[in-house]
């Protein structure tokens, strides 16, 4: 088990999150979306010129932001490369 | 008894909305369509109920603007109408244990049914009702299936006795009724997942986005020019014109009444772009020169806002709306702003701070023409060659990068980051997006025309009193010294303050040769909204942030004037 931050996921991988690192605000944005400690995540897709990382979650995908996308850990099975 | 729908953004409400009041209200496929709340009433026997659609919220622990009004709404309400997507119960559920914990009677609507049905996921409904200790419906609001039964069910409404709890031990909650409720079956992609995982890819999303903006630009400009040459200019040409002339004839061509109604004669002829009269230029200007593009414009929108693609087109802009201080979701109040600048403005309260809203209300306001507005530019620039048209789209897009980059560098606060859910691509139900056509189309007749009528009489009246001369002549040293323009064109500006399409009109029975012409329109469309968008972005930004935006606008539009005319 490795821990990652979504940015540094591949696309196409899975895992849990396992902390965010961020404030009241951005904990409360992330929270109401289901992104909070414990969800089952894929992500999707890198952004672009550190544009939003996509992930899907509960079949629902959702745009992050690649800071807040940075303070986000997830738990892997295998090491991201 | 007053009635609330809420719930989740994107989940349907307004689409409900519609089905339960018959009052129509915008609807598209991504979240914060709905920024203000909407009233409309259903009569049930003999007893009237006032119904009010929220605006889409996934906590009562607001993050925006728009989700501080459907937090204001709660106190108002007597029964809620919990609308929920079946496709996301887990994330809907937490603000329906949020509503629940306020003890108000509760309905939950299950809404978009068939398609959980469609993707695999089975809901037990018996076992959802047990444990939410509310009524719980399936209801497909686009089809109004469902319907029937939840309006049935409202006076079963209830407000079960369940404890206050901490975010923490809620999603425990949350987590233990789907335990209990959903089970979901593996299926394959459909063709329309594949489409939306490439539409969020940075190569082929980039290349997708580059290809609808030039189709959307080329499928608005044919629409509005075919509209325009094969419906509207035979109609007053052939029609109206020889009757205006015939009118003329009878009052003799002059008289104060004359000039009101026709204008003033060009070569003995009724002129519709330079006459100026409310029967002449006050009727060609809005419905044969404006409409079309308007009903080009919003039905092309409508098609992009109902497949849910805008979302997609805010993720692959964020990287670049970061550098003018915004993050992408922001594109979507400047791409409704190409239609009208109002709806623009009040759609800027899906942007989470305040340094965001003004940064982009206030390049909304400079930087991004209105339809009417354009179809005007379109029309009379567009007469002296396609080049001058892009210089001015060219230079207002060069004012939008820097004014943004600036902005950014100097107001102070912070832009938080673009975090948004993106909705499944959906083929638009055409009735809906015809009904919205319809909404829009009508909305600019009936608050332009009465506008743009009411501009005409007015400029008449002040030619004949003569305080547009006494004007024009204060104002000589900045609008000829800086601008190049003769000073009659103030007129326009002034105008411009009521209706920016009349005052672009205006321009044309100056005589401009073509570089005072773009200069005009350029400095028309950046200097000072109209007053319909003086209205929101008072309320929006409040007295002290609409006079800073206004310094910026006053200041961006003298020097990009006075940069213009001096390079053409």
């Amino acid at each position: 088990m490795q821990i990652r931050s979504l940015n540094e996921l591949r696309p196409g991988q899975g895992g849990t999150i396992s902390q965010i690192n961020g404030g009241r605000g951005m904990v409360n944005r992330l929270t109401a979306l289901n992104v909070r400690p414990g969800s089952m995540i894929t992500k999707l897709n890198d952004g672009f010129m550190r544009g939003p990382v996509t992930i899907e979650l509960d079949r629902t995908q959702i745009a992050i932001g690649f800071g807040i996308a940075a303070r986000i850990l997830v738990a892997v099975e295998e090491p991201a490369v | 008894m007053k009635i609330l729908l809420m719930g989740n953004p994107n989940v349907g409400k307004s689409v409900l909305f519609s089905r339960l009041t018959g009052v129509h209200v915008m609807t598209s496929n991504y979240p914060g369509t709905t920024v203000h709340y909407s009233r409309g009433h259903m009569k049930r026997g003999n007893q009237q109920h006032e119904i009010i659609d929220v605006p889409g919220t996934y906590t009562l622990e607001p993050t925006c603007d728009a989700e501080k009004v459907a937090l204001q709404m709660l106190d108002s309400g007597d029964l809620i109408i919990n609308v929920v997507s079946a496709l996301n119960l887990e994330r809907n559920l937490y603000l329906t244990l949020q509503l629940l914990e306020r003890k108000l009677p509760l309905i939950v609507a299950l809404n978009m049914w068939d398609d959980a049905a469609h993707s695999g996921i089975h809901i037990d409904l018996k076992r959802l009702r047990e444990l939410l200790g509310v009524p719980v419906i399936p209801t497909v609001a686009t089809t109004a299936e469902g319907v029937k039964e939840l309006v049935e069910s409202l006076t079963r409404a209830v407000s079960p006795d369940i404890p206050v709890r901490s975010r923490d031990e809620r999603w425990v909650a949350v987590g233990g009724i789907i335990n209990q409720v959903q089970r979901v079956t593996h299926r394959h992609h459909t063709w329309r997942e594949h489409l939306a995982d490439a539409s969020v890819r940075p190569l082929s999303g980039g290349f997708m986005a580059l290809t609808i903006l030039v189709a959307t630009f080329m499928g608005i400009r044919f629409l509005g020019e075919s509209l325009i040459n094969h419906l509207f200019d035979p109609l007053f040409n052939g029609l109206w014109a020889p009757l205006l002339n015939r009118i003329s004839g009878f009052w003799g061509g002059r008289g104060f009444l004359h000039n009101v109604l026709i204008g003033k004669l060009l070569e003995g002829e009724v002129d519709f772009v330079q006459s100026f009269g409310l029967l002449s230029s006050g009727l060609y200007v809005p419905f044969a020169m404006v409409l079309p593009y308007i009903v080009s414009f919003y039905l092309v929108l409508g098609l992009l806002e109902d497949t849910g693609y805008l979302p997609r087109l805010a993720v692959l802009m964020d990287s670049i709306m970061h550098k003018l201080g915004l993050h992408g979701y922001a594109i979507i109040p400047t791409l409704l702003g190409f239609g009208c600048n109002v709806p623009a403005v009040l759609a800027t309260r899906i942007l989470e701070s305040k340094r965001e809203k003004f940064i982009a209300v206030t390049l909304i306001s400079v930087a991004v023409p209105c339809a009417a507005l354009q179809a005007m530019i379109f029309g009379l620039v567009g007469e002296r060659g396609g080049q001058y048209v892009a210089i001015v789209y060219g230079t207002l897009l060069l004012v939008w990068t820097v004014l943004g980059f600036v902005l950014n560098k100097t107001v102070k606060g912070f832009s938080p980051e673009l975090l948004i859910e993106i909705p499944p691509y959906r083929l638009p139900r055409l009735g809906a997006t015809f009904q919205k056509l319809w909404m829009r189309t009508y909305g600019f007749l009936a608050e332009a025309l009465p506008v743009i009528l009411g501009a005409i009489i007015a400029i008449n009246i002040l030619y004949l009193v003569g305080l547009f001369e006494a004007i024009a002549d204060a104002a000589a040293p900045v609008v000829t010294g800086l601008l190049g323009l003769p000073k009659e064109a103030v007129t326009a500006l002034i105008i411009g303050l009521l209706r920016k399409d009349v005052a672009v009109g205006m321009l044309a029975p100056l005589a401009l040769n073509t570089p005072q012409l773009v200069v005009g329109s350029v400095v028309l469309a950046m200097f000072f909204p109209c007053i319909a968008t003086f209205v929101v972005l008072l309320k929006e930004l409040g007295p002290l942030g609409t006079f800073k935006s206004f310094a910026v606008m006053i200041f961006t539009a003298l020097t990009v004037g006075w940069l213009l005319n001096w390079a053409l």
